[in-house]
């Protein structure tokens, strides 16, 4: 699986992947995406790199231990819960700033929704890598 | 146990003086409402805890609580003073003092609680404070086993009580005590729910047949024993039944029950406390004697037989408190717990001689001290008792038998020629002595004032026997049937003191073991849940799968069956090409699977059956779901081709023995799953949910993508779970792979 053309073409792919994985998890809300799928195609990336260059070099490549990376996103979903609070409404209840905003345009919007999509990316990413490098390593 | 260690630090240390200030402290609370509590009046506080579930910490304090809490945290200072030297410089010291710290706060909490649900927590509590004061000692197997054995029956007993407590709560509607009406002995629940509460308060108060475990709990450390195992929790059964009395009081059953198993209990504990020669182990078993008596009055029940039952619960816990002190004091200066060793300490060890002699004549209703007045009133309730032979036999060889320990316990170690022991006999320090002389005197204060008893005895009866209760104390006023059985008893005891030697010998030839049935039962629970799990975890994948689809299938057959589901085949013509394809590339792919005989062949076409199914999302308008689908069914082929690596041959002669049965399965599960589906959509669907979150994604929720919406808005709570489940599930499968690897040599 080491082959010239595999580590070559990866080394490209992997930087697309990852990039395509934001893409899809910024672009969610409206468009097919979201943290979920953002994750998966996320640890594609690595697995790919861990296929061509094994999984100790993909390691060093993310430089966080994935279960590390699981539970931050874990805890970050959990603080984009408790921000609910904040306001006095209820847990999980979105929050919602528009940076810019005017009468006909609603500006940059950022929310705590967002927030918490991004943990969701980071725990299904973190939790697969965390697997696969296991598996990885175990052979 | 004690003075293994030199610590000079005054009461303990910060650990100890804070033990001994806090039950200080609350005694100083609780005694400054005796007087409103007295005059019958029902303090209430109120605190919701979980409104949802409707459980409220609410504090009620009437006369029964009250005299609870006032012999709770008296007791509970008198018995941390004392342990600060009994244990004093032992390296678990503050450990000792926060397991006893915890279950004075359940202890106090079960009795104060006024919602049931609050007083099961607090009840649990005890259950396990005690269960870790028991096995404190615990590098002795023995200690371990026996506070093993105290959590298991008195947490059996506590399931079932919980589960009368729910039906209780459901048959009076509300879980509050203060708020019960009448009684519920005419409710068609009533028998359960009465056989649930026994359960519970007999475990707990260690009733006959479930009583062997409060002797051999007595491997506690013995500040342990005289708090928990004798003043306070072992009466928490105690409580319970003289608190629930007027709700499920008053019936035939209720009075047979508890009179009868009071009666043997009582009687049965002060034969079985003649036969043992360990000191502490005869208190144990007057112990027993006590709380079978309490709780055989109150089955009795009359206005009489309750105020006996609250006389004698104070007057044991004074003089049962100080014995267990004062032999704790004996045991430290000697070395021994021996009683045909233990003779003449009287001279060595002079305060505690008096300490064992005032609480022993308490023990043996001795005037002119409280124990006299509390047998007395007993003799009047019996004879005033309905079945009153029965209650009367008992009360009177309980008492008989009373005496003779008494006897033995205090009388015979302090006098006649000193015996030689394995310490050299001294008095105890003075914390030590403190609280024996205190519990002591105030048995015979009680005596001698018997008016001051009352103001608690009255507002306890009247709590208990649910309406206001004539009280009137007295040591001397008539000679009277009650004032005779008395002397009897005093005659008969002497007498059988004196020939206690011949008397245990010859109780020692009847055994009545429970403990080697107990062991053998545990370990026959043991053997069987190996069994069990060898059985149901057998570690082949194949199985589990096997087991899960079978338990699916049996599912699905008995809804099709039950719901008599028809499938509906719907018209096939408007099928396009598309969808012939896609399904003709899923049934190819399947069928691959299925026949085989390679894995990476099957593990290729399981991703092609997977593909098929992403594009059915596709065409019908779901991309999301398609997407993810892929990505899944991507990640899958990689991982299982990355373990099969790993995976042995396989074994061609076992799957043909197997898969005629995996077959069978697998088209079973298929066909049910279209039967359901065909049927499911015959049917009309309600697209409410549909039309809210179509409707109110955008403006509520700022976003155009419904699927994303509701994962990440509407529904964030369930996705932040299915997160934590992800993680959870890669953290085990992690440590299963880590776990399994060998160590490099």
């Amino acid at each position: 699986m080491t082959s010239l053309i595999v580590r070559a073409a990866t080394r490209l792919l992997v930087g697309l992947l990852l990039m395509f994985s934001i893409w899809m998890l910024l672009r969610g809300h409206n468009e097919p995406g979201g943290g979920f799928i953002g994750g998966l195609i996320g640890a594609t990336g690595f697995i790919l790199y861990a296929v061509a260059h094994g999984s100790k070099a993909a390691r060093v490549a993310l430089r966080i231990d994935p279960q590390t990376i699981a539970m931050a996103g874990l805890g970050l979903a959990l603080l984009a819960g408790l921000a609910g609070f904040i306001p006095g409404d209820g847990l999980f209840a979105g929050q919602w700033l528009f940076i810019g905003a005017t009468e006909t345009d609603k500006g940059t919007p950022l929310s705590t929704i967002l927030v918490f999509d991004i943990g969701v990316y980071l725990v299904v990413l973190g939790a697969v890598l965390t697997m696969v490098f296991a598996l990885e390593e175990e052979v | 146990m004690a003075n293994t260690h030199t610590d000079s630090r005054f009461l303990g240390g910060p650990a100890g003086w804070i033990s001994i200030l806090l039950p200080l402290a609350l005694f100083g609370w609780f005694a400054q409402h005796i007087p409103a509590v007295a005059t019958g009046e029902v303090l209430v506080w109120r605190l919701d805890w979980v409104p949802s579930l409707g459980v409220s910490l609410g504090i009620l304090l009437d006369g029964l609580s009250l005299t609870f809490a006032l012999l709770i945290t008296g007791i509970g200072t008198l018995v941390t003073l004392y342990a600060s030297s009994y244990l004093v410089g032992h390296v678990h010291y503050t450990r000792f003092v926060c397991y006893l710290m915890v279950f004075m706060v359940g202890m106090l909490g079960l009795v104060l609680s006024d919602n049931l649900l609050a007083l099961f927590v607090f009840w649990e509590v005890t259950t396990v404070s005690s269960y870790l004061l028991i096995g404190f000692d615990a590098d002795a197997a023995k200690a371990r086993r026996n506070a093993l054995q105290a959590l298991v029956v008195t947490g059996m007993g506590a399931l079932a009580f919980l589960a009368g407590i729910i039906v209780l709560g459901t048959a009076a509607g509300t879980f509050e005590i203060s708020a019960i009406e009448g009684t519920l002995t005419d409710h068609p629940m009533y028998l359960a729910i009465f056989w649930l509460f026994i359960a519970g308060a007999f475990t707990k108060s260690a009733q006959v047949p479930f009583h062997f475990w409060l002797p051999n709990a007595m491997a506690a450390p013995t500040p342990v024993s005289a708090y928990l195992h004798s003043a306070t929790m072992v009466k928490g059964g105690v409580y319970l039944l003289a608190r629930m009395n007027p709700t499920l009081g008053g019936t035939d059953i209720w009075f047979w029950t508890l009179v009868i198993a009071g009666g043997v209990t009582a009687v049965f504990a002060s034969l079985v406390a003649i036969r043992q020669t360990d000191i502490k182990q005869i208190l144990a078993y007057t112990t027993l004697m006590a709380l079978g008596t309490l709780v055989m009055f109150i089955g009795v029940g009359t206005p009489y037989a309750i105020e006996a039952a609250m006389t004698f619960l104070i007057v044991h816990s004074f003089y049962k408190a100080a014995l267990f002190l004062m032999i704790g004091v004996v045991d430290h200066g000697t070395g021994t717990r021996d009683a045909t060793v233990l003779r003449g300490l009287g001279r060595a060890m002079p305060v505690t001689m008096l300490v064992a002699m005032v609480a022993a004549a308490s023990m043996a209703g001795l005037p002119p001290l409280f124990g006299f007045i509390g047998k007395e009133f007993m003799y009047k309730a019996a004879l005033d008792a309905p079945a009153m032979i029965w209650v009367l036999g008992c009360i009177f060889s309980a008492s008989v038998l009373m005496f003779v320990a008494g006897g033995i316990v205090a009388f015979r170690p302090f006098v006649g020629k000193l015996a030689e022991t394995p310490v050299k006999a001294h008095e105890g320090p003075w914390p030590m002595l403190v609280g024996p002389v205190l519990l002591a005197g105030m048995g015979l204060t009680f005596g001698v004032m018997p008016d001051w008893a009352e103001t608690l005895v009255r507002p306890a009866a009247a709590a208990v026997a649910g309406g206001p209760v004539e009280v009137d104390l007295y040591l001397f006023k008539e000679v009277n049937t009650a004032f005779l059985l008395s002397l009897a008893t005093f005659g008969v005891g002497f007498l059988l003191y004196l020939v206690h030697g011949r008397l245990r010998a010859g109780l020692s030839r009847f055994k009545a073991r429970f403990d080697p049935g107990w062991d053998r039962l545990m370990d026959g629970v043991a053997a069987g849940s190996k069994g069990l799990t060898g059985m149901i975890q057998t570690g082949k994948l194949r199985r589990y799968i096997f087991v899960t689809f079978l338990a699916l299938a049996l599912a699905m057959a008995a809804s099709v069956w039950r719901a008599d589901l028809t499938p509906v085949i719907p018209p096939l013509d408007d099928l396009q090409f598309k969808h012939w394809a896609v399904l003709i590339f899923i049934v190819a792919g399947a069928l691959l699977t299925a026949v085989t005989n390679s894995r990476m062949t099957a593990v290729a076409s399981l991703g092609v059956v997977g593909i098929g199914v992403a594009l059915i999302f596709i065409i019908f308008g779901a991309p999301d779901v398609a997407i993810t689908q892929l990505l899944v069914e991507v990640l899958q082929v990689v991982l299982v081709a990355v373990a099969m690596l790993k995976l042995p041959y396989l074994n061609r002669e076992y799957v043909k023995t197997v898969r005629g049965l995996d077959l069978i399965l697998a088209l079973s599960v298929g066909a049910l799953t279209t039967v359901i589906m065909l049927a499911v959509q015959a049917a009309p669907i309600d697209m409410e949910l549909t039309r809210f979150f179509e409707e109110a994604s955008a403006p509520l929720a700022y976003g155009r993508n419904i699927v994303n919406v509701i994962l990440v808005d509407f529904r964030a709570l369930d996705t932040f779970g299915e997160i934590a489940v992800v993680a959870i599930a890669a953290l085990g499968a992690y440590a299963l792979l880590k776990g399994t690897r060998r160590p490099t040599p």
